[in-house]
């Protein structure tokens, strides 16, 4: 009786997980669409078909293929590279509050941009790749200083730790930024208010190039890594009480994360509520196990960002609201809706 | 009474058997902790664009003289400003004591319940819409923004089927504060008053005046008070919700009257000095390292030492590069980093 009563639940459940599966995939078709077909110039659905598979004028193609499509492409890999990032974080450290801006990275990459505002004499001088470079090393360097002061020798990682010297770390870089802060020009403080607010501003193919390979590489890995990550999820007695040679796949794991969280950075400023927000989202759609969590994760922080950029274009056309503010206006909501709805 | 109690002798021996409860020390950081405190006011006074004596201090506050131009300075510029300072750091640290004992994060602090959030929503607003208002009408909306920050996150939080647990106060305070953030730089953006919001947010202790504290004192020495009263609610609170009820504590009544004091406290300090949460991260941290895990001493012991730390930070800001102020934000930070990083690498238990 039970094992039965047993694999109704398992089938109930599995069919629940295809349901949310393709929901997230549909709407993420649609948004893309949708998207396409936002911006001054206006293109019908039809035409942004037909310039798809290749029969569209020289001015839709210029528009679609330069111009909308890396910029969506962009914020779909940044969308799930964040969400992984912030849901690696959120296991390891076991806190409801981890998201990659814990280990520095949005505080580091912030911090390197404003150095460069303030010393470099003008903005558009400078090589487009500059700056990202800069926020990348920026973002990797802090997640390196926290996780060294964090490392203890005989006991590796400890959670509260970790979480304890990343808030300290990012606290003061921040309050250095607050001091920069005062001695910037109005412009220039814009420039940096605009890229902190998190923009997608680097939208060109050169930059979906830069970014692919960190995600193509990182995202399988930690996938693949799902079985770890649910060991670890139990504490860390347990998982060394189950074979897991804890130290070292938290090392590695960390790793994935940052990489993850300082590619997508350096790219869009600070999204960091993604990461925070979409682990959370998926735990509630299709529960805590890894295997089913990491890819609904990654697939709602997709679809959080590129709706968030679709609208960030559309409400306050010609001009652009950054995304990060958008992601946290509509993200919120939700969240704060699903929390309420969810028992204990 | 009697599961009164007994809830005493439980949670006596529970102290005794496994919490660490450091009585003299905590005596030893109360005596010398208001001991340094004074001294720091003193010093903080006489120091300045107009250096003055300790003697001239002395005088100054205990036998006035309005026509003399030092006495002046410090009544009417210094003594204010200090004492605010040591104000609010008192109730940065005691709120960010109950949020981390009530939420058993090590992660919380006022900001948390949505204080510091609502507090720069509504001073982007007011920045944005009505410029050139009054400090005092500032001190006042930022207080109702910080307001209207608590109590949408607690109502989120305690609506929920079964009830207000910390996971949940948490990840509402979390996302809340995310929203109202996100909203207020929105609006600073678009109207370019982000540099004057950065300004405010990043705090000065500078604008304190009289009546500023003459309003302040009554409410947060109340709120200190019952704070200290509350602190036995708490230690158990921070032992596990299942942990207090079992023991006999109502903990939805504990929880809802955590909330109103730290409401009260980060509210007001939120709105004179602008966001220096970092205190209320920090201290508390620092004298569990010191005391125990015993809220009773915590409580007292953080009160004492965020003053201290304000008005050391505040000193600091005044000197680093005079005659301009550099954000006590800022200084806070910058002084309590090291010293909170060396406690993070000691740390071996939670909270």
């Amino acid at each position: 009786m039970e094992a039965i009563t047993n694999d109704i639940h398992e089938r109930k459940d599995r069919k629940r997980k295809m349901v949310v599966l393709s929901v997230l995939g549909i709407l993420i078709v649609l948004v893309f669409l949708i998207s396409m077909n936002t911006g001054v110039i206006r293109l019908s659905p039809l035409e942004v078909i037909k310039t798809l598979f290749g029969s569209g004028t020289d001015k839709q193609n210029l528009v679609l293929f330069e111009f909308r499509l890396p910029r969506i492409v962009i914020s779909l890999l940044i969308g799930a590279g964040l969400a992984i990032s912030g849901c690696i974080m959120q296991g390891i450290s076991r806190n409801e509050l981890a998201d990659p801006g814990i280990l520095g990275i949005n505080a580091g990459a912030g911090l390197m941009v404003m150095l460069f505002i303030s010393f470099f004499p003008s903005t558009t001088s400078a090589p487009v790749y500059l700056l990202p470079v800069l926020a990348l090393i920026g973002a990797g360097l802090t997640a390196a200083i926290i996780c060294v002061l964090a490392y203890k020798k005989n006991e590796g990682f400890k959670p509260t730790g970790l979480l304890l010297t990343g808030i300290a770390v990012a606290a003061g870089i921040s309050a250095a930024m607050i001091v920069l802060t005062l001695k910037l020009s109005p412009e220039k403080y814009q420039f940096v208010a605009t890229w902190l607010a998190g923009s997608i501003w680097g939208s060109s193919w050169k930059f979906v190039f830069a970014l692919l390979p960190w995600i193509v590489v990182l995202l399988p890995y930690v996938m693949y890594k799902a079985q770890v990550m649910n060991v670890l999820n139990l504490g860390e007695s347990m998982a060394t009480g189950l074979g897991a040679s804890v130290t070292r796949e938290q090392l590695k794991l960390l790793a994935a994360a940052v990489g993850l969280a300082a590619s997508c950075v350096a790219v869009s400023g600070g999204i960091g509520f993604v990461g925070l927000i979409a682990p959370h989202l998926a735990r509630k759609l299709v529960g805590a196990k890894h295997q089913m969590l990491l890819p609904i994760t990654a697939l709602v922080g997709a679809l959080l960002v590129i709706t968030a950029d679709t609208l960030g274009r559309w409400i306050i056309q010609p001009s652009e609201i950054p995304t990060g503010i958008v992601v946290a206006v509509i993200g919120a909501p939700y969240f704060l809706y699903l929390l309420s709805r969810s028992k204990g | 009474m009697s599961a009164n109690t007994s809830n005493t002798s439980l949670t006596d021996s529970k102290t005794s058997v496994n919490l660490q409860r450091r009585p003299w020390a905590a005596t030893f950081i109360l005596i010398g902790g208001v001991a340094a405190l004074v001294l720091g006011i003193a010093v903080s006074i006489s120091l300045g664009a107009a250096e003055i004596d300790l003697r001239s201090v002395w005088e100054a506050v205990f036998f006035f003289n309005p026509s003399v131009t030092e006495h002046q300075i410090i009544q009417e510029l210094r003594l204010p400003r200090v004492l605010g300072g040591a104000m609010v750091g008192a109730c940065f640290a005691v709120s960010g004591a109950i949020m981390q004992g009530m939420t058993r994060n090590p992660l919380a602090d006022s900001g948390l319940l949505g204080l510091n959030a609502g507090a720069g929503f509504v001073i982007a607003i007011c920045f944005s819409f009505f410029p050139g208002l009054p400090y005092m009408y500032l001190i006042l909306f930022s207080f109702l923004g910080a307001g209207l920050g608590a109590v949408l996150v607690y109502g989120v939080s305690s609506m929920a089927k079964g009830g207000l647990t910390p996971v949940r106060l948490v990840l509402a305070g979390a996302a809340l504060s995310a929203l109202l953030s996100a909203l207020s730089e929105g609006i600073a953006l678009y109207f370019q008053v982000g540099q004057d919001m950065a300004f405010w947010y990043a705090g000065g202790a500078a604008g304190i005046k009289w009546i500023h504290l003459k309003i302040m004192l009554p409410w947060i020495g109340a709120a200190i008070l019952g704070a200290i009263a509350l602190s036995r609610s708490i230690t158990m609170l921070s032992l596990g919700d299942d942990i207090a009820k079992g023991l006999g504590q109502r903990t939805g009544l504990v929880k809802l009257a955590g909330a109103v004091i730290v409401l009260v406290l980060a509210g007001a300090a939120v709105s004179v000095v602008g966001a220096v949460g970092f205190v209320g991260l920090i201290i508390p941290h620092v004298t569990r390292k010191l005391v125990g895990v015993d809220y009773r001493l915590i409580i007292p012991c953080s009160a004492v030492l965020g003053s201290l730390l304000v008005v050391l930070a505040d000193l600091a800001a005044r000197m680093v590069n005079p005659p301009y102020e550099t954000p006590v934000g800022a200084v806070v930070a910058l002084i309590g980093v090291p010293f909170f990083l060396y406690l993070a690498r000691k740390e071996r238990r939670g909270l």
